[in-house]
């Protein structure tokens, strides 16, 4: 029964919602269920702040290893969270937005979340450069055309390649190495790009069928077919 | 009764306010205005269609240019565009707007209305009684505007005399039509009847205000239909796709040897939980950013249903921080499963899969933090990622890690190549977990993909030839799909 009723219920949902796409008065439904999700997310967000709390208190009574880290998420998370609810520092009254001018939630969130996001954002500058490194080592047939298509596609971005293929003359414009780069990326990369979404399209449409005829259950932890 | 009363008394004042409503948003007859100013050549024949393959209370409204339009004295800076509605529509609409201030004022999300507007003197009306009064009175006013759109179809023959135009959109000059989508909500102000008679105008004006009206189009119905016909050729796909799966998930388990190749990157799922287990050490999946109802996730949810599987057999350390709360909880239910389905209910922690939160980078901090402190002998990403599918990846290499990628975001498939050991692209995600179960009816599915994937090449191809020709066209607008 426990996964009995689960099954029933992707097989409605999946059969309405697919019905909906070819049968206009069956739009509402599909909005209606999208709806029901929004609603069920809601309530898991309360699991999901109470999995954090828990998982840090017991770290912290457990002493685990570096159990000092989540004092900090803890201090964090209900820093935040009181400077939200009460709406500390608020310009307004209760009714006023939560991110408004001048209130510690919106203070903590532009001094203290934005540049440490901005710091694990801009660590991606240097992994670009590391795995660029590693991909581009021409170590077989594959990487060295690789190597060679990126080299093309940086040089053709710059002023650099311009002036390097100026002397080529027009009838042969393909060879100049900006006009190649732009070729690389809208033929060859773009019909490698479009073979791979009609791949995920078919991917899509066949792990939906085995979802909603109940043949894929392993997300119910039912490893029979 | 008190309540009666007050619905009355508020319906009598929106009534009384009604004929200044009409007066300001009816036509502005310009005649005394332009009577110095050039008027520019009305457009000409204005036609109109009920929308096509649509829930219906929607018109597709065409017009011919005016000849100052792009040429003539070239004056005509925009088209306005009206519709005629029946005064009981005004009325609703009156009541739907009073219905909506009543909303703010119960939700205290007034802020936005303007002072001195309408909304604002129905706000100083309403914010004078209680809230019981306020529900009582939406729920009468919401009861009278149901009842009244039942009025509207009748209410629509009384063109010209019983309404009013009103302003309903403009356009840029060189526009020549007009989608007129109206709501199917009778709640909503843009409420359009199905089966009522409609009348449309459309004006050129210029810059100085100048305007002038073309024909009028009406009477002219809206009607919703049974079957979107443009979609047919995904019908057929669809269909020829499950007959497929149908007869080869037939075929497996009436015993048919089905042979799929082999993925490198599934088959390292094996190893490298073997390889965690010789090491002692965890191994760390992450289901991406994606949410509970993204496909790349769902499809995570198998590939982590077999994994942790394997994983409780081996009775190696399993780490899954998720991002989503909702994802969360689908993950542990799957992984509890997993463990008692390996008959190991006991080595289930609570612990195995957690909420990190719901911040993109401060996430990935997170997940790194994990890595180089664990040092995992294996980290297993899919599902759905972004900016931050390189920095994981990356790390993980840092860490030594054994990875195994696999994620349906093109542009995240060349950092996931780069980075890791094994990348399921795209689609391979989806069939990953049938791969991993090598169960025959799964295969079976599988098996139908690939001949529907053999299908579309041969398309493909009979498409580039026929493009060569001039019939090429014609072959392609058979597949054509309008949204």
């Amino acid at each position: 029964m426990k996964r009995l009723v689960p099954l029933i219920i992707t097989f409605v949902v999946g059969t309405v919602l697919i019905l909906s796409v070819f049968i206009p008065p069956m739009e509402g439904l599909g909005e209606n269920f999208t709806l029901f999700f929004d609603i069920i997310a809601v309530f898991a967000f309360f699991l999901g702040g109470g999995n954090l709390v828990r998982v840090h208190f017991q770290k912290m009574s457990r002493k685990s290893d570096d159990w000092e880290f989540s004092i900090v998420t803890l201090v964090g998370f209900f820093v935040m969270l009181a400077a939200g609810l009460f709406k500390i520092g608020n310009p307004g009254d209760i009714a006023s937005s939560v991110t408004a001018d001048g209130s510690l939630f919106q203070a903590i969130y532009r001094s203290v979340f934005v540049p440490l996001s901005s710091t694990m954002y801009a660590l991606l500058a240097f992994f670009v450069a590391s795995a660029s490194y590693r991909a581009f080592r021409a170590k077989n047939r594959e990487a060295t055309l690789l190597l060679v298509a990126a080299f093309i596609i940086l040089l053709g971005s710059t002023p650099f390649g311009t002036m390097l293929t100026s002397w080529v003359p027009e009838s042969w414009s393909i060879f100049q190495i900006p006009n190649l780069a732009v070729w690389l990326m809208s033929s060859p990369n773009l019909a490698g790009q479009r073979a791979i979404i009609i791949g995920i399209g078919l991917g899509v449409v066949s792990i939906s069928l085995r979802l909603i005829l109940g043949l894929e259950r392993t997300y119910l932890g039912d490893d029979n077919a | 009764m008190k309540v009666k009363l007050l619905f009355a008394v508020i319906l009598l004042l929106l009534l009384s306010s009604l004929s200044f409503a009409q007066d300001d948003s009816a036509e502005i007859d310009t005649s005394a205005v332009v009577e110095e100013l050039v008027l520019p050549a009305p457009p000409g024949n204005l036609s109109g269609v009920d929308k096509p393959n649509d829930h219906g209370h929607s018109i597709d409204l065409s017009w011919e240019l005016s000849p100052d339009d792009g040429g003539g004295l070239n004056t005509v800076l925009q088209y306005d565009i009206y519709h005629w509605v029946p005064n009981l529509m005004l009325e609703l609409n009156l009541v739907r707007d009073s219905i909506s201030v009543i909303q703010k004022i119960i939700r205290k999300t007034t802020n936005g209305i303007i002072e001195g507007s309408q909304a604002d003197s129905m706000k100083k009306v309403f914010e004078k009684l209680s809230r019981s009064e306020l529900f009582d009175v939406r729920n009468s006013l919401t009861e009278y505007v149901k009842k009244g759109n039942k009025g509207l179809a009748e209410a629509c023959k009384s063109y010209p005399e019983g309404g009013a135009w009103l302003f309903l959109d403009k356009k840029p000059s060189g526009t020549s039509t007009f989608d007129h989508i109206g709501s199917k909500e009778f709640k909503s102000s843009g409420f359009v009847p199905d089966f009522a008679n409609l009348y449309y105008r459309v004006d050129a004006v210029t810059a100085d205000g100048a305007k002038a009206s073309s024909n009028i189009l009406g009477p002219i119905q809206s009607s919703g239909q049974w079957y979107n016909t443009f979609r047919t050729p995904v019908v057929f796909s669809v269909l020829l796709f499950t007959l497929l799966t149908v007869f080869f998930v037939q075929k497996a388990r009436k015993g048919a040897d089905l042979y799929v190749r082999p993925l490198g990157g599934i088959e390292a799922v094996d190893d490298a939980i073997g390889r965690a287990t010789e090491m002692g050490r965890p191994i760390l999946y992450v289901l991406g950013l994606g949410s509970a109802a993204d496909i790349a996730t769902i499809a995570s949810f198998t590939i982590l249903g077999r994994v942790a599987k394997k994983v409780a057999e081996y009775q190696t350390e399993l780490l899954v921080p998720t991002y989503d709360p909702i994802v969360m909880t689908v993950a542990q239910e799957v992984v509890k499963s997993a463990y008692l389905d390996a008959g190991r209910p006991d080595a289930y922690k609570e612990d195995t899969v957690h909420f990190v939160t719901q911040s993109q980078f401060a996430y990935v901090a997170a997940v790194n933090g994990i890595m180089l402190r664990e040092l995992p002998a294996t980290n297993i990403y899919m599902g759905k990622f972004f900016a931050e599918s390189l920095i994981l990846a990356e790390t993980g290499a840092l860490a030594g890690s054994i990875q195994i990628s696999g994620t349906d975001e093109i542009a995240q498939i060349p950092f996931f190549i780069v980075a890791c050991d094994y990348t399921l692209i795209g689609e391979e995600l989806y069939a990953a977990s049938a791969y991993l179960g090598k169960e025959p009816v799964l295969l079976g599915s599988l098996k139908a993909q690939d001949y529907a994937k053999a299908a579309i090449i041969v398309l493909a191809v009979i498409g580039v030839i026929l493009a060569q020709f001039d019939f090429g066209t014609e072959f392609v607008n058979l597949f054509e799909v309008v949204n």
